[in-house]
């Protein structure tokens, strides 16, 4: 089955994102990490463990009426590397592209590290620096591997 | 000595391109060399006159050796130090934040040099402030200034190429630790590391060895290595890393040395301390040949002098 027809499992957007080959089981964290939560009154459809021919199972996040950057989108790598991203106007996708791994991701993550100065009410926002299968953190060093969607800074 | 000599030997060592000295990380060969070279020109009696310079002190953890060191250092340089005592008689009691506080200091003094319990304090810092920031130990994480005071000792007693150099005790916390396993592997060094399995290299502190290809060994006891070392660096173990007691004392005294232990040792070991020691090296030890620890933490003086003259702005003008 194609993607093209999965992607008819949820709505197709007029203007707007649609985040597409999202590892199957992060969409709730992609979004976490996007900062939205339905608050800001966007549309968004979520679909989970929808078959794909890439991934076997895939989650796709689409989001209307909001452009997402490429500074704004390349933290998803670090949760879903093979995501990609499709801007579309009026129905169409006029721009696709994938997620590159950022050098530094600020404002994400918060250290595991309790210890971190990072985590102490500090006028800071927290700062990973990127490594090629980790995240360190820019204070105290310590170095994220795992389960990094775990430690997507709620506040 | 001659003014002008003074001025004309400062000029010529070359100046650390950093701002601020926060980790080990930062030097490279380059730098160690330089601070150890100045070093021991004061260690050698050399003089700068630094009057208008003013050192800021903000120690949030208790310290006797490396408070005092700068404190004597920025004097010696010609300087003066302005304190902000201890966290109960400050503004940090108060609840001030860490940024707020450095911000302030940083507007009486030409450096700060800070101590803090938390792990990046010192990075924090040197956002905040235009001045140079020194990291003076912050929690489990770096304290490059008494590595560079070691690494002057380990240079005056055993040369810092083609040694071996084996470190014991608490390697999990120890930020001197992961201080000079970093900079040891800007030169040519073989590194042994004896701890109990609980307390081991961090993640971070082995990954940066790896990356620097570093040749490290692990072991659970000092015997099988210590024959081979050139340099043994003990530090302590701390009660307050283990959930009981009876548990502590186990594991702290099977990384206890004595004179009888360093029998099995070369004849011209150098065995170093950060201090302070609690039993974990025996007061017997201080009688050899091979204990080093107290003129180790007598080098902070020359070592922190050189670093100051190379951070501060300036170049310290004529000696009086």
């Amino acid at each position: 089955m194609s993607d093209s027809n999965q992607e008819l499992r949820v709505s197709k957007i007029k203007n707007g994102t649609v985040i597409d080959h999202i590892a199957a089981g992060q969409a709730l964290n992609v979004l976490a990490i996007l900062g939205i939560d339905g608050s800001g009154g966007e549309e968004v459809s979520v679909g989970m463990n929808v078959p794909s021919d890439r991934l076997g199972r895939k989650d796709i996040v689409k989001v209307e009426g909001r452009e997402l950057s490429p500074a704004e989108v390349d933290v998803l790598s670090l949760i879903a590397p093979a995501a990609s991203i499709n801007i579309v106007r009026e129905y169409d996708v006029v721009e696709k592209s994938r997620v590159t791994r950022p050098e530094v991701v600020t404002g994400i993550l918060s250290c595991p590290n309790a210890n971190c100065i990072s985590t102490e009410g500090e006028p800071v926002e927290s700062r990973f620096d990127v490594l090629d299968d980790a995240v360190r953190c820019g204070y105290c060093d310590t170095i994220l591997r795992e389960d990094l969607a775990e430690h997507i800074a709620t506040d | 000595m001659g003014s002008g000599d003074s001025r004309r030997r400062g000029a010529a060592v070359p100046v650390m391109r950093h701002d601020h000295l926060i980790s080990a990380r930062q030097l490279s060969r380059g730098d160690v060399e330089a601070v150890l070279d100045r070093a021991a020109e004061f260690d050698a009696g050399e003089r700068v006159a630094r009057d208008d310079d003013l050192l800021g002190l903000l120690f949030f953890e208790p310290s006797t050796r490396t408070k005092m060191s700068f404190d004597t250092a920025m004097k010696r340089l010609g300087g003066d130090t302005v304190d902000m005592g201890t966290v109960e008689s400050s503004s940090v009691k108060k609840g001030e934040s860490l940024a707020d506080t450095v911000r302030v200091v940083a507007g009486y003094a030409d450096a700060l040099v800070l101590r803090h319990p938390s792990e990046g304090a010192a990075k924090l810092a040197s956002e905040f402030v235009d001045v140079p920031v020194i990291n003076a130990g912050d929690g489990a994480g770096q304290h490059p200034t008494q590595t560079l005071l070691d690494l002057y000792t380990i240079r005056e007693n055993a040369g810092l190429d083609d040694i071996t150099v084996g470190i014991m005790g608490d390697l999990k916390y120890g930020r001197t630790v992961h201080s000079l396993a970093g900079a040891l592997t800007e030169f040519d060094v073989r590194q042994h590391f004896i701890s109990p399995e609980s307390l081991r290299l961090p993640k971070n502190v082995r990954y940066d060895l790896h990356e620097a290809g570093a040749d490290v060994r692990e072991h659970t006891e000092l015997a099988g290595v210590l024959p081979e070392l050139d340099v043994l660096y003990v530090t302590r173990i701390q009660r307050e890393r283990f959930p009981d007691e009876n548990e502590y004392r186990q594991v702290a005294g099977e990384y206890r040395i004595d004179a009888d232990m360093l029998d099995a040792a070369r004849d011209d070991l150098t065995v170093m301390h950060p201090l302070p020691r609690v039993d974990e090296i025996a007061p017997d030890v201080d009688e050899t040949e091979y204990a080093t620890y107290f003129d180790q933490a007598h080098n902070g003086v020359p070592v922190r002098m050189a670093l100051l003259d190379m951070m501060l702005p300036g170049d310290g003008g004529d000696a009086r």
